[in-house]
């Protein structure tokens, strides 16, 4: 399991809920040491040990923890430097739906050996997607959710979200767009202003 | 549509050339970034060709066909540009330019955008690129610099001796091969408790931990800050003396950890007496080999305890023959 996930899920939990909540789920997820270095490999049953204990601890199912790691990954201050990274993706909410084949390529060019499950996007009309989101990485279509959630805020889009499960851990996003230019959307110079991005 | 505006299209920074040399038409994004209005301007007074040479006049500029030039503008930020040159074959001429590794500085410097760039060109993906590498090379700069700050203390945690918190044997063969190393004079001082034996069998253990870092404790003030002292046995220590070969000072260091280790010690209500002996050799010999000058202080060592302990000895002075380096005995 690569580092960098395990350490977004630790910032995610730790920027949203607070440190002293962190330590509670990572001590019930009997971590030894409770911080993950992102570029670092871990043992593969962390993961599910962690999710488990999050559910727990923060009294919530798995599929809405992950939907509010993509949004928070989007949204946080902490976390711009990948937000912008995926603004790269395209000038409008739906050049970013079709850069989204992209996504796992584009994340290896730049950390060699973090390997994301397979997105593929097909369009029914100049409205209509869907995204398959490949196995691998338990949750990633729930965190894909909340990514296209905050990506539509962030690009002032109104769009529609629904999900079902695929087979052999395939998940679909069913996404209708709306309106592209519903709302003012934020602000993305391609020029990084000062030294740019966080951790992500 | 006109072949004029499609080069708009798919080369926002292209340049249209009259064969007089001046610029006919010019793409959107060379717009955004020249100060001067463009279009009937002469090329060569708005931009400055300098690579592969100079050029000053039309006729050179045509030379360059087919080849990558390097310019800038005159005016504004003077950003560096790379271009190429086609001969339109009515004495015009077709350029086309593009900012080439400046590009980061070209957005910043104009607040360009993607639409200011073809959708074929890789400059937003090489924006993306450079924006997403710094920010994996911090991440394992983050992470260099903490190993760096754990392997200090994992270091300096193998160095110490757990009970005392003076240096350890492994630490003692580092300091020496320095010295070695850097050829420094030094003298050595072997430290062997007596009489703690007796401590550790009637009063158990933890009497003698607290005597040990009682010891140790006397030894780390008797000692100056360039000195060093290892405990590099149950009992027996060691003390490094950067640069002292005074036998006289180095003496007078010895009676008084002779005296002060002698000084009772109380544990739980019982009282621990210990003393110890010592071995001094002191560099002065011009030794180069540590371990030579550790074998001398062993062997002054042996003749203080021979002598009856709670002594020292200088490593060469007669043996057992009562002079001013001894001290009396129990």
């Amino acid at each position: 399991m690569h580092g960098l996930i395990l350490r977004t899920f630790q910032v995610f939990v730790e920027d949203t809920y607070g440190p002293g909540i962190w330590a509670k789920i990572a001590s019930k997820a009997g971590l030894e040491v409770p911080d993950f270095e992102a570029m670092l490999n871990y043992a593969p049953e962390i993961y599910s040990a962690l999710i488990g204990a999050a559910e727990t601890v923060l009294d919530k199912p798995a599929e809405a923890i992950w939907e509010d790691v993509g949004t928070y990954l989007v949204s946080h201050p902490n976390s711009e430097g990948l937000r912008r990274l995926l603004r790269f993706g395209g000038v409008d909410f739906i050049e970013f739906l079709h850069s989204l084949d992209d996504l796992p390529d584009r994340a290896r060019l730049v950390v060699a050996d973090l390997v994301l499950p397979e997105l593929e996007l097909t369009d029914n009309g100049s409205t209509q997607f869907k995204l398959r989101v490949g196995d691998g990485l338990p949750g990633f279509g729930y965190v894909m959710m909340g990514v296209l959630r905050a990506m539509a805020d962030d690009y002032g889009a109104l769009v529609l979200l629904d999900t079902e499960s695929g087979h052999r851990g395939e998940q679909y996003l069913m996404v209708t767009v709306i309106e592209t230019a519903y709302a003012e959307g934020r602000e993305f110079e391609l020029a990084a202003s000062g030294s740019g991005g966080g951790e992500g | 549509m006109l072949p004029e505006e499609i080069l708009h299209l798919i080369c926002p920074m292209h340049l249209l050339l009259e064969p007089s040399g001046h610029i006919r038409q010019a793409g959107p994004t060379l717009h955004k970034i020249s100060p001067d209005p463009l279009e009937g301007a002469p090329f060569l007074e708005v931009f400055e060709v300098f690579r592969p040479r100079a050029v000053t006049c039309m006729k050179q500029l045509l030379q360059t066909e087919g080849r990558k030039i390097r310019l800038r503008l005159r005016g504004g930020v003077r950003t560096q540009l790379y271009g190429v040159l086609v001969a339109d074959g009515q004495g015009g001429a077709v350029v086309n330019l593009s900012f080439g590794i400046h590009v980061m500085s070209a957005v910043r410097d104009y607040a360009l955008t993607s639409s200011d760039f073809a959708p074929t060109d890789l400059a937003v993906e090489m924006l993306y690129l450079v924006e997403a590498k710094s920010a994996a090379m911090d991440a394992s700069r983050n992470l260099n610099t903490r190993l760096q700050g754990a392997m200090v203390a994992a270091e300096e945690r193998a160095f110490t001796d757990t009970l005392t918190g003076l240096r350890n044997r492994r630490a003692l063969d580092t300091v020496l091969e320095r010295f070695k190393r850097g050829r420094e004079p030094f003298s050595l001082m072997h430290i062997d408790l007596d009489f703690f034996k007796q401590v550790n069998d009637t009063l158990g253990h933890a009497a003698g931990d607290l005597v040990l870092r009682h010891v140790a404790r006397i030894m780390t003030e008797v000692i100056r800050k360039e000195d060093t002292a290892f405990r590099v046995g149950g009992d027996e220590f060691l003390i490094v003396f950067a640069g002292l070969m005074q036998a006289e000072r180095l003496g007078e260091i010895a009676a008084d950890l002779v005296h002060r280790i002698e000084e009772p010690v109380t544990y739980d209500r019982q009282v621990c007496r210990v003393s110890a002996s010592i071995g001094i050799a002191t560099g002065t010999g011009g030794i180069d080999n540590p371990d030579e000058l550790l074998e001398q202080a062993d062997m002054a060592l042996y003749a203080s305890k021979r002598a009856g302990r709670a002594q020292f000895h200088f490593f060469g002075e007669a043996p057992a023959e009562g002079g001013p380096a001894q001290m009396a005995g129990k």
